[in-house]
This record gives structure tokens, sequence and C-alpha cells, in this order.
């Protein structure tokens, strides 16, 4: 590897954690105005213009509040859990698409520069799973660690719902991983830019309405977001798995969850709204302009989903936990397995057609 | 009633249709009422929130705030210091020193010579207001007290005059209003207008029994 390459990468590995980082850091303050509106509130708004600079204070409160470290607790697992949240949050986005990239890829002196950091690994729908489940143990660690009954509980319930939850997620994207036949997710991306009858675009969520559904409440579940935040349960669990953290430790965890709905919002982008597909923009088109506009278009999208996901926490309640088990095992499982199925038997039927 | 009273109704729960198994049709419900909500505040101004210190919150007539004590035409404190007020507070935080009236008050015998309210302890149920035959204490409709001491908010005769002259234009009295010649101070807190701005000694605090 030449070292230029290695710059490059350098380089969008740098701006992409520091991206998302500050839109963390953003994400926060829009679901307080989100949730302030919702409740007809106005929201923060002193703290600079329409309040935007709202999100430096929080983070040097965060910094600055003492770290109490309670005496009861396992030092070690309770250091590293917020680590473990943060760190697997973060690497993620490794093959996360964020532009062209793949064969799409614009390029410089004919070498192509692929809008993503680890471009061409084989397996990148299964390596963002395998990382997603990874940060259950930031939890699970997070509550045993602590010692307290009401973080135990929520790292309790949310390794059950982590687990009965990725099922239902896993097996709801094979569909479109059939069709596309390739796990990376750029070919996903461009195989829904090449099909499509006339105007009406490829996108997952024509193609496979039933596993977007799956999806969108596994990956929820996923985020522990509301409806399904039981792991947290201000109401019930005193906050959980972190009721025993305070200061950066808890924003860790914070920047955690909220980097977690960043990269669900781009898988559900990516699967199931055509990633950077736009009307006017074809997968052919490998100019720079094209790709400056396709990394506009998925961040456009990225920030609908994010919206979205804010707005479905003011409309539903929370899940009780048998209701959560059920709706995993009972409602989404079947589904996502007769969804798979009916997919398997018409690409073997259309197989020579399309 | 018993099971087989034939008064007894049976109500069965609805037969949801395999739309409304799914809940999807209720959860869009959901997120309409919500997504209105939050463009109603957002862009349609609809929100609630008042930004308090720029803009002045006015409670209904009938709230219930910080005490004061009514003065008559001729500008005498309207009170005839029966303690009717202090006896009906279930807080204990009215603390009146009834005196002799002086010769040229022909109207009544008894005229509060110290009349304090702990504003603190004090619960804002308007029982002393209800209790006054005179219609001398009435509750105004102020409601940011501030002070940086306890002592700063237990409030002598003079604030709680001083509190009628604020607010008899805004809320006139019940009966009897006075003439508008009385002197006006312009803000409750004005460190040179009346008021136990000093510590108020402690012989004249309430008692707390």
């Amino acid at each position: 590897m030449a070292t230029w390459q290695i710059a490059v990468i350098l380089v969008k590995i740098f701006l992409i954690v520091g991206l998302f980082q500050g839109a963390v850091a953003y994400m926060i303050l829009l679901e307080r105005k989100i949730a302030a509106w919702a409740q007809d509130r106005i929201g923060p708004n002193r703290c600079g213009p329409l309040g935007l600079l709202q999100p430096l204070a929080d983070g040097a409160k965060m910094l600055l509040k003492e770290d109490v470290i309670p005496g009861y607790v396992n030092k070690p697992l309770y250091i590293l859990a917020p680590a473990i949240a943060i760190v697997m949050a973060t690497i993620g986005f490794a093959v996360v698409p964020f532009g062209p990239a793949g064969l799409d890829a614009p390029t410089v002196n004919g070498n192509p520069i692929h809008f993503q950091i680890a471009p061409n690994v084989d397996i990148g729908i299964l390596y963002v799973f395998a990382i997603g489940s990874l940060a259950v143990y930031a939890v699970i660690l997070g509550g045993y660690a602590s010692n307290n009954k009401y973080s135990f509980l929520g790292g309790l319930r949310n390794s059950a719902q982590i687990i009965s939850y990725e099922i239902p997620l896993g097996l709801s994207v094979l569909g479109m991983v059939m069709l596309a036949r390739s796990l990376e997710l750029n070919d996903v991306m461009s195989w829904q830019d090449r099909n499509g009858l006339g105007p009406i675009p490829a996108w997952g969520v024509f193609v496979q309405p039933l596993a977007f559904l799956i999806f969108l409440v596994s990956a929820f579940a996923e985020t522990n977001r509301l409806p399904f935040d039981l792991a947290e349960a201000e109401q019930e669990l005193v906050g959980g798995f972190h009721t025993e953290y305070s200061a950066m430790k808890f924003g860790m965890f914070f920047l955690g969850e909220y980097l977690h709905v960043i990269t669900v919002s781009f898988l559900t982008v990516i699967l199931f709204f055509g990633g950077w597909d736009a009307p006017f923009l074809g997968v052919e088109d490998t100019s720079w302009i094209a790709a400056v506009l396709k990394v506009g278009v998925i961040f456009f999208k990225v920030t609908l989903m994010v919206i979205f996901i804010m707005w479905i926490r003011w409309t539903l309640p929370r899940f009780r936990y048998d209701q959560l088990m059920n709706l995993a095992w009972k409602a989404l499982i079947p589904l996502a397995l007769l969804n798979l199925v009916v997919t398997m038997v018409l690409i073997q039927l259309f197989r020579g057609v399309g | 009633m018993k099971p087989d009273d034939p008064n007894l109704k049976r109500v069965e729960p609805p037969k949801l249709t395999l739309l409304e198994k799914t809940y999807l049709p209720q959860i869009l419900g959901g997120l309409a009422v919500t997504g209105r909500h939050i463009l109603g505040s957002a862009i349609g101004g609809k929100a609630v929130t008042v930004q308090y210190p720029e803009e002045q919150h006015v409670p209904t007539a009938n709230y219930r705030g910080v005490h004061r004590l009514n003065k008559d035409e001729q500008g005498r404190v309207k009170c005839v210091a029966c303690m009717l007020c202090a006896t009906a507070c279930p807080a204990h935080c009215i603390d009146i020193v009834g005196a002799t009236a002086p010769e040229d008050w022909p109207d009544r015998e008894k005229y509060p010579e110290s009349f304090v309210i702990d504003e603190l302890r004090c619960i804002y149920c308007g029982m002393c207001e209800e209790a006054c035959p005179v219609d001398a204490i009435e509750l105004t409709g102020l409601y940011d007290i501030t002070g940086l001491s306890r002592e700063e908010l237990i409030y002598d005769k003079a604030k709680l005059l001083s509190v009628f002259d604020m607010t008899k234009d805004a809320e006139p009295m019940k009966t009897g209003n006075p003439p508008a010649s009385l002197p006006v101070p312009t803000s409750p807190l004005d460190p040179e207008g009346p008021g136990p701005r000093t510590t108020v000694p402690a012989a004249q605090l309430p008692s707390r029994s």
C-alpha cells in the first residue's frame, strides 16, 4: 500500500470520526428541540443564536463534572464499559460508505478515492452487525460492574433484548443481500440504483417492504431507544445500566448511543432508501461533482432518518418486557423467515427474466 | 350483582382486522399527532412557552401570590387587629401585635402595631383573605418574590403596605379603593423603597410554634 493511500485513509478516519462526534453533539440539541416541540415547548434557545452553542455548554458540563466512582463497584469493568460503548460505536463506521465507493468511486490520476474508510470489505454488513452486537457488552458490563440492582436489571433486560432482536435484524437484511448478490454495502446501493421500473427506483423499501419494517423495528431495539429503551427506563430503573455513572463516563454511554443511531440510520438508508441514489444521479456518473452531490444526498437521507427516530421516540410508549419478547419471537422472526422464503422463491422463478 | 344477573352486560373486546393487528395504522396516527405538535411549535409558533424574564406572565385574577395590607381612604391601614387571619392561617405564618387605636381613629378600637407575614412559611391558601372581616389582607398576583436570606422574605407592615401601593392600580381592592395620590414604589425589590431591607429583629419574627 502506497504512502498516499495510507494518508487518504487517515484523512478519512479523522474526517469521519470528527464529523460524527460533532454530529452527535448537535443530535443531542436536535433531540432536545424535537422533544420540546412535541410537548409544545420551545427548547434550548438561550445559548447562542437559536441555542446553537448549547452542545458546547453540554460538553463542557460533561467534562468538568466530578467523576464519581462508587466504592463498591468492580473497578476494571466499571471503567471498561463506557470505553467499549464508544469504541464499538465508532469502529462500526469503518465499512459504512458515506458516498460512492467501490467501482463507482471518483478517481484521481486513475486511482479511485472511495468514500468509505475500509473499502472493498466483502462482508460489510456482517461486520457492522458483529460490531453492533459487541456493543451490548458495554451495557451488560456497565450494569454488572455497578453492583446495583437497578443497573443489573437494566443490563439483563438489554442482553435478552439484543440477543432476540439480532435474529430478525439479520434475517430482514438477507432479502436485500440476495437481490444484490453481495454483502458489501455499496454493491447493495448500486444495485438499487441500476434496477427499477422507469421513474420508480428499486429502493429496498419498495422491493422489500416487509423486510424494511422488520429491520426498522429491530434497529430501534438495537439502538436501545424508545420504544425499546428497557435497559434505561428512567421511570422504572432510575437510568438502568448507567445509574452509577457520572460525568464523562456517562457522556461516553450517551455518545455511544447516538453514534449507534447514526450507524443504524446509515444502514437503513443504504439498504432500504437507495443510499446516495437520487433521480438525477446515475451510478455510472463518477465525476467529482456527482460524488459530492451523492455525499450530500446520503447525508440528507440520514438526517431525515435520525429525525424520524427522534419523532418515534415521542410517539410510542415503552414496551413491557413480555411484549418486547413476544414481538421479537412470535411476530418478527416468523415474518422475517416468511419474507426470506418468498424472496428466495421469487428470485429463483424470475432468475432468467431479471 | 351475581354473574347470571340479566342486567349484566358482557363487553367483548373489538375484533381487530389483520391490518389493525399489525398496529401500523395506529402508529401512523400517533406519528401524525406528534408530527402536528412538532410542526406546530417549530414553525407555527404554537408553543406555549413564556420567555420569562423578558416576557412577564400575567396570572389570572384569582391567583394567590404575595399578600398586601390594604389602606383606607385616608391612607391608614385597614386592619383592625382582630387576629382572625392569624387564627385561620394553617401555616401559622401571620404574627400580629395589636394596640389600642390612636385617639383620632374613631372607627376602630385597635390597629396592628406590627403585622408580619413569613412569606416562606405561607402556603398561599388564601384563608386569611377569606377570614378578614374588613378586607384588609388580600393576596396579589405578584409571584416572583426572591431574597438572599430567609429574613428578607419575612415581610413586615411597611413592606406589606408597599405591596398594596404597588398593586392597587393593577388589582383594585374588592371594596373601597383609596385615592391614587398615595406614593407608588416601582419594584418590590427596590432597595430605596419601603420594606424590610435590613434584617428584622428577632423579637419581630413570627412565632414558630
